[in-house]
């Protein structure tokens, strides 16, 4: 069955050419909407079906499958091939990317329904999620790169679907700059690669990590985890994911929380053997990890724009796969992309579902003829949503749980193991660097409990606020409705995979505490043991239960806190407290991030601090005023150089004579 | 007996001339004889080295080199009068609306 | 008969050259511009079969005594001179019609400036090289002034004809100069010299620096700008395409046979060059607002990823710099007619970026066919720009340059700015005044999709292609003709 996996790759390429070329000749094919998605869906759809059969035909003791198709680049010593590798870590990548893409697909026929440019919002998806499958299929780095840089060409496209403008150079520039600067670092490392194996192949490279000397292995692992935090959106690169929440919302869950943000974790873990060989890269990868996900987590804290909480809990996230791969759990980090994938987008699936029920009140009300505007993400505006959208909430909730990390949901098993990796890891080498980093994860663990919980409740619970906050629309919740099915469906699915997907990495210490055999429960690691160098874990059975108890006292007090907080179904009195909570607002309105008084939380106090005045400061002007910075000097350098071609001959000449005495002296000395 | 070195010299001294001359001088057309006289330096140069290694190529070139040069004073004064027609003007130093 | 022998393994060039003597007879007794045009296509046509049956089939081996190489490189060369003056003059003359200036001497002109070209891309000897770059150069000042009445094209022509004549005096000398220090002005035969004096390498030096002026590197680039920028678009197209590619087969050629001794310090003379060459283009491209202008610089940067490829100097350097060539071609021209095609609707002035502002919506063929050149120029995957690009930097790492390809790879991403820029205006930016552009004739639009296809097709599936040129260089090819 492997043999076929380029139909996998295929098909949705295929798919883009129908709706693309479809819709660019006839006018009439772009009003077939209903066909359109139905292609766009099948064509993600089948390679998902193809990818299950592989899977199901390979065995965790299966050797690689490697698809040869053709030779692609053939000069001399060099040749590049398009192959493609069917091995126990593409196939769990490609299952994630067609999986969850081919309900976003189905998602999006709901949620697009209205929109002007149909077909060319299908044929990007699916261009994108060809792109993907490259990027994770591909048996060699080029053919990653050219994967890597095809998705960010298609998330540039897609961010920029809905805007205007200004914003839109502004956002896609933003991104732009950041991930040339990540894919440039990826670029050095795969010339040191091939100027040390004399080839691009994965088999080849790992099979001759000898050939690098330790500093070779050192700057290639760091190049490459450069390149990740650009795409991966980690410190110091992560500012232009949050801006692209602009985009529509089902492109921020595939391309921005499930698929295309992952790939970096996926190159890391693909490269795990070389990354263990240099415990200092490792510990890079780790500091960055940590940092980035407690920095996201406390911004986090701060936003009301329900996109925005989930883009910097999707950092956050992100740091902490990163901070797992920094400390040898290879495995830990790919099944918290897993399971990340099933929750952050059902997550954000859900979100797009209030969005588009905002959206049609807001519609509704101007109908009436009222000129009401309000910004239908603000989730100040929202509250009491559970009465009118029972299957968005009950998912969202579900999938709240599974972040939070409260037991037995999917992510509470891949953030323990996770946290008991970092554990582990302070058992070895910069032990004490590894037991802090263990400590701010638990941390930003306990944050991201609380503000999820913190959005779930602002907006589902309570009572609907938008009549009481904004003049003229009064009795709009008559307007409110759930999502149509082609919406539902999908987050039905996602919300029950975020509630089971954990089992498939229960620890096997879970078992063999109490039975003394040696049962292997922990399906996910055996089946990826064999293509990634995971760490041992040296941790006893009493040290793993204390980890696992942290984490559910961790998990359960921000959840308690959170509801304390936030939950308004206390009548008058919980009325009261929010309106003190605005009250407050409204005296810092002009300056938004000084809500500090809204949290009464002590420990978040001073971390929020560091996040209002300082990160925001440090991401409005110092990142930015270093992007216009760069670009500025070397236009004035352009700007400079211009005027030395004066236009008249005589300058030519003489600049010509200098070349030659130039040339001369290089050649004779 | 007149050693190569002399032909050389003499040769690489008219050729510099000529270099200053192109950098120097500010009407076209005498520009364009500094140019020829640059040719004409190396042709020299050729029938030096041809002559005194009693090889013929060199000597061949240096035909070669007087039709060339002899085309490009065809186009070349061509494209001057053309300037001259559109500009009035010969003087390259006022001839700069291309730049920058 | 070796001599017909010889004329059959030479027919490319026989073809034009007699091509270009019946049109130039047809314009003396005043035949109409269409018929020229069209007895034109028809010798091109005939001479671009022969060219490909050539690059495919013809053996390696020289012609003329020792003149002139056939097979191999020779062939390649010829073969894209040949392509390029086909396209080219499909676009000129629609060009021509539509600037309502439609001289038919501009394709004698072309044919001649051909000749010129193939006779420099399959040149084994000094004196052939200097006959082949004259040939050509001389065409191509006439060329560039070919629109007399226009003040910029005419002078753009005198510019490049004072620094073209100035930079022959420097080719001479060095060709002198190497003939005295080796005693041969053949190929091979100078290659066998191993004996380094004062001569030799000055005549060395004099030689790089007269092909870093027909190829437009940093600091011999001084009259690219001005003279892409004023002389007829499709004829910019062809000079930056054609020209280039006939000169830099024979430095390459060159390199390999006559100067392998001299091949360390051409690599280090070559890599100094090569940055300066993609710095300052790049840079200077970016703060351009007149799109021909930007894209004079743009070729210039182009000349620096070549040298990268030379400066590496290996088997696959080589290789890389030929599959540019064919790469770069294609882009450029493609790139030029779509500005051409843009320009004849209006005034010259219309070149500045500003009057792009929503054109890519006007005739939305035209539009997708500049984004995809400027995509490829740009060397974003998977078009055959990118595989260009990679081939040469591949090429700079394997020969140890790593500092190159830093500086190359910096250039290069930054390049993309000012490509894209052109791309914003044509798709997201309002045009202020009301713009009406007709539609393109059938074949100009067709030549250009061609162009593209290939460009593109070349991108995703270049292994042929490159594994034929790989095939010049692999030890039974050039390296061991006598």
């Amino acid at each position: 069955m492997a043999e076929y996996v380029w139909l996998i790759v295929l098909i949705p390429l295929i798919g883009f050419l129908i709706n693309g070329i479809g819709g660019l000749s006839s006018e009439a094919y772009r009003k077939q909407k209903t066909l359109i998605g139905t292609i766009a869906t099948i064509s993600v759809f089948i390679p998902f079906l193809i990818a299950l059969q592989i899977f199901f035909g390979m065995g965790a003791d299966s050797e690689p499958y490697v698809a040869r198709l053709f030779t692609w680049i053939e000069a001399g010593s060099f040749s590049s091939e398009v192959a493609y590798r069917v091995d126990q870590l593409s196939i769990i990548m490609a299952l994630v990317v067609t999986g969850v893409g081919a309900l976003i697909h189905l998602y999006s026929m709901g949620y697009m329904k209205d929109d002007e440019g149909y077909w060319k919002f299908f044929a990007y998806l699916n261009l994108f999620i060809f792109a993907m499958l490259n990027l994770v299929l591909g048996n060699n780095l080029i053919l990653l790169f050219l994967g890597w840089e095809g998705v960010g060409v298609c998330s540039y496209l897609l961010i920029g679907y809905w805007y205007g403008d200004m914003a839109k150079s502004d956002a896609a520039k933003k991104a732009f700059v950041f991930n040339r600067v990540g894919d440039f670092a990826f670029l050095v490392a795969m010339f040191l690669v091939f100027r040390a194996v004399g080839s691009l192949d994965f088999d080849i490279i790992l099979n001759n990590l000898s050939a690098f000397t330790p500093e070779i292995t050192f700057w290639v692992a760091v190049l490459m985890f450069i390149g990740a935090t650009g795409k991966s959106a980690q410190i110091p690169l992560f500012v232009w994911l949050p801006d692209a929440m602009a985009g529509p919302t089902p492109v921020s869950a595939l391309i921005h929380a499930a698929t295309m943000v992952t790939s970096g974790i996926y190159l890391i873990s693909r490269f795990s053997s070389m990354y263990v060989l240099t415990p200092e890269a490792m510990l890079i990868v780790a500091i960055i990890g940590g940092l980035t996900a407690i920095v996201a987590a406390t911004i986090a804290i701060t936003q009301y724009d329900i996109k925005k909480v989930l883009a910097y809990s999707t950092v956050s996230q992100l740091g902490f796969m990163f901070l797992a791969l920094g400390s040898g759990g290879f495995i830990a980090a790919m099944f918290h992309v897993v399971t990340h994938a099933f929750f952050k987008a059902c997550l954000f699936l859900g979100s797009g579902s209030v969005i588009h029920a905002m959206h049609h009140v807001e519609h509704e009300l101007e109908h009436e003829g009222k000129d009401v505007h309000f910004d239908p993400q603000d989730m100040r505006y929202m509250g009491g949503l559970k009465k009118y959208m029972p299957s968005t909430y009950w998912t969202f909730l579900l999938s709240t749980f599974a972040i939070a990390g409260i037991p037995v949901f999917s992510g509470f098993f891949s953030k323990d193991e996770i946290l008991a990796f970092v554990f582990n890891a302070g058992m070895g080498e910069y032990s004490y660097i590894y037991f802090a980093l263990w400590g701010m994860a638990v941390l930003t663990a306990f944050l991201t409990a609380y503000y999820m919980f913190r959005l779930t409740l602002t907006t589902f619970h309570g009572t609907f606020k938008l009549p009481s906050k904004v003049k003229g629309a009064e009795d709009s919740e008559k307007y409110l409705h759930e999502s149509p099915s082609t919406m539902t469906i999908p987050l039905w699915i996602l919300g029950g995979l975020a509630v089971i997907g954990g089992f498939m990495g229960v620890p096997d210490f879970f078992v063999t505490t109490f039975t003394s055999s040696d049962i292997k429960i922990n399906w996910l690691h055996a089946w990826l043991d064999g293509v990634t160098s995971d760490s041992a874990l040296v941790l006893s059975y009493g040290t793993k239960w204390i980890l696992v108890a942290i984490a559910i006292l961790i998990a359960v007090f921000a959840t308690v806190l959170a509801y304390r907080n936030y939950d308004n179904d206390k009548g008058e009195a919980s009325d009261a407290a929010l309106e003190k909570r605005f009250g407050s607002l409204y005296q810092v309105w002009s300056d938004k991030y000084k809500i500090d008084e809204i949290y009464d939380a002590s420990i978040i106090q001073p971390t929020f601090k560091l996040s209002d005045r300082v990160l925001a400061v440090f991401d409005m002007k110092i990142v930015d005023g270093f992007v216009n910075a760069v670009g500025g000097t070397v236009r004035f350098f352009g700007s400079l150089l211009r005027f030395v071609q004066t236009g008249v001959v005589q300058t030519y000449a003489l600049v010509f004579i200098i070349g030659v005495i130039l040339v001369l002296s290089l050649i004779i000395f | 007996m007149i050693g190569i070195e002399w032909y050389l010299g003499v040769s690489a001294v008219l050729f510099i001339i000529g270099v200053i001359g192109v950098l120097t001088r500010g009407n076209a057309i005498i520009i364009f004889m500094c140019v020829e006289l640059m040719l004409s330096a190396v042709n020299i140069t050729l029938v030096a080295f041809s002559s005194f290694m009693g090889d013929v190529h060199g000597m061949i070139l240096v035909f070669f080199v007087l039709c060339v040069a002899a085309a490009e004073a065809c186009v070349g004064l061509a494209i001057i009068i053309a300037i001259f027609r559109n500009n009035i003007t010969a003087d390259i130093n006022k001839i700069n609306l291309l730049r920058w | 008969m070796e001599i017909l022998n010889d004329l059959l393994n030479y027919l490319p060039a026989a073809i034009v050259a007699v091509g270009g003597l019946v049109v130039m007879m047809m314009d003396g007794y005043k035949a109409k511009s269409r018929l020229i045009y069209q007895t034109t296509m028809f010798f091109l046509a005939g001479a671009l079969v022969i060219a490909t049956y050539d690059l495919l089939y013809q053996e390696v081996g020289t012609l003329f005594s020792d003149m002139a190489a056939s097979g191999s490189t020779a062939a390649f060369g010829t073969f894209i001179v040949v392509f390029g003056t086909f396209f080219t003059v499909i676009l000129t003359h629609d060009y021509l019609i539509g600037v309502k200036h439609n001289y038919p001497q501009v394709y004698p002109l072309l044919m001649f400036c051909t000749v010129g070209m193939i006779v420099l891309a399959t040149a084994n000897d000094l004196v052939t090289v200097f006959i082949g770059l004259e040939t050509m150069s001389i065409s191509l000042y006439a060329l560039a002034g070919i629109i007399r009445d226009k003040q910029l094209g005419v002078e753009s022509a005198l510019k490049y004809f004072i620094l073209g004549a100035f930079s022959t005096g420097f080719f001479l000398y060095g060709i002198a100069l190497l003939y005295g220090a080796t005693g041969s002005t053949n190929l091979s035969e100078i290659g066998a010299y191993t004996d380094g004096s004062m001569i030799y390498w000055g005549g060395v030096s004099m030689l790089l620096v007269a092909f870093f002026f027909k190829i437009s590197a940093v600091p011999f680039h001084m009259w690219t700008p001005d003279v892409y920028t004023g002389s007829p678009t499709t004829i910019t197209a062809y000079m930056s395409t054609a020209s280039k590619t006939a000169a830099i087969v024979a430095l390459v050629l060159i390199l390999e046979r006559a100067l392998p001794y001299a091949a360390d310090q051409i690599t280090s003379t070559m890599a100094i060059i090569a940055i300066m060459t993609m710095v300052l283009g790049n840079t200077v491209a970016m703060v351009q607002d007149n799109v021909k202008r930007m894209l004079a610089y743009s070729s210039i940067a182009h000349v620096g990823y070549l040298l990268v490829g030379l400066a590496a100097g290996t088997d696959l350097g080589f290789t890389a710099v030929l599959y540019y060539l064919l790469a770069y071609s294609l882009m450029n021209i493609g790139a030029f007619g779509v500005v051409a095609y843009y320009e004849k609707n209006h005034d010259v002035h219309f070149n500045n970026i500003e009057s792009y502002a929503g054109l890519g919506y006007k005739q939305p063929l035209m539009g997708i066919l500049l984004s995809v050149f400027l995509l490829s120029l740009a060397g974003i995957p998977p078009l055959a720009g990118f595989i260009g690009k990679y081939l040469v930097f591949a090429a700079a790492v394997e020969a140890g340059l790593i500092n190159l390809v830093i500086i190359g790879v910096l250039a290069s991403a930054a390049s993309a700015y000012f490509y894209l820029r052109v791309m914003v205006y044509l798709y997201f930016k309002e045009s202020k005044e009301p713009v009406k552009l007709m539609k393109p004739l059938r074949v100009y639009s067709f030549s250009l999709v061609v162009l593209a296809v290939l460009t593109l097709y070349f991108g995703i599936l270049p292994a042929g292609i490159t594994e034929l040129i790989a095939s010049y260089f692999s030890g039974n090819g050039l390296a061991i003709v006598p």
